[in-house]
């Protein structure tokens, strides 16, 4: 009897347990600053292979999960690629994530708004999710070693960057 | 002169019109038919449900998509793995029938059938309860003599 009264119990923690694992999985909590970034795989937008966020570690790097359909992320792409041409090279980049679209819509996005910085595809929005992301646009700016030094949630202008991003960032070294 | 080629030009439009009328109606409502029937069975993945239900931007752009390539003489399937192939699994209404996926059909299959086995096993434990109680119980033979002498005495005396 007592045996079975344990099986009971540990039975009912179990489920316990996975209301609570789903419960928690489900809710994705945001980056917080200082915790590092997720860096998976992904595919290359507009071009063959994979890249990563890892690729840029020893540079500031200013995540930009944005998509083609996502009207804030157009009036923010023009102030993005004035940034990157005016600050990027060995020491920051911007990195374009494409999220949750069709990567030739996105392809044409970039060539619309002359995206020099590099883009990667994340069709599925799972790294947007483990980033933490709720929508799209969202920026995040990443530490040469990777960790979240600041982030907004929605789109963003020169000024923001100029006031946000620029003061953190080295001179410029032109690559 | 002018006048009549003029009207027999303008009859024989008519009749090419009439003509090509009947058969682009078929063919665009065989192109919708084909979307919906793709529609119900893709998700929307920025909303969280079926395209069919969708309006977002989103859903605007994956519908255009789903067309582009039903126009190209794509198949459902070929269209479906497109569709896979930008936005993942999570894409498909129902979930595909390998890896992880697969799960989906199974545990409710091994959940049905741990049921049955437990409720078998349920049952028949009570009636083998039941049972033991039935030979516990000694078989009742009715009352005495003395209790039916007793009971006429007072169906007697009540006079019912």
């Amino acid at each position: 009897m007592r045996a079975r009264s344990v099986i009971a119990v540990l039975l009912a923690v179990a489920v316990v347990g996975f209301l609570v694992y789903g419960l928690v999985s489900q809710g994705n909590s945001r980056l917080a600053v200082g915790e590092k970034a997720p860096s998976p795989e992904l595919p290359k937008l507009g071009e063959p292979g994979q890249g990563s966020l890892k690729e840029y570690r020893g540079r500031w790097v200013l995540v930009n999960f944005w998509a083609s359909w996502c009207v804030p992320c157009r009036d923010e792409a023009p102030a993005l690629t004035e940034f990157q041409s005016e600050h990027g090279g060995q020491n920051f980049t911007v990195v374009g994530i494409d999220t949750q679209d069709i990567s030739d819509d996105g392809s044409a996005f970039a060539k619309e708004f002359s995206l020099t910085y590099p883009l990667l595809h994340d069709g599925n929005g799972d790294n947007g999710h483990e980033f933490g992301t709720t929508g799209v646009p969202e920026n995040y700016l990443l530490e040469p070693n990777g960790r979240l030094a600041w982030a907004v949630a929605g789109p963003v202008d020169a000024k923001m960057l100029e006031e946000h991003v620029a003061p953190l960032l080295p001179p410029a070294k032109k690559s | 002169m002018t006048r009549r080629r003029l009207s027999l030009t303008l009859t024989v439009l008519a009749a090419l019109g009439a003509l090509l009328l009947p058969t682009a109606a078929p063919a665009a409502s065989a192109l919708r038919s084909e979307l919906n029937e793709i529609e119900a069975e893709v998700m929307c993945p920025v909303c969280g449900t079926l395209l069919e239900l969708a309006e977002s931007p989103q859903a605007t752009r994956e519908k255009a998509f789903i067309e582009k390539l039903v126009k190209q003489g794509q198949s459902k399937d070929e269209i479906k793995e497109a569709l896979v192939e930008q936005y993942g699994d999570a894409v498909l209404a129902e979930p595909k029938g390998s890896g992880f996926s697969l799960s989906a059909y199974v545990v409710p299959i091994i959940a049905f059938a741990v049921a049955v086995v437990l409720l078998a096993l349920a049952i028949w434990r009570w009636r083998r309860a039941a049972g033991s109680r039935q030979d516990r119980d000694p078989e009742v033979d009715g009352p005495s003599d003395e209790d039916r002498r007793r009971l006429d005495d007072d169906l007697a005396r009540y006079d019912l």
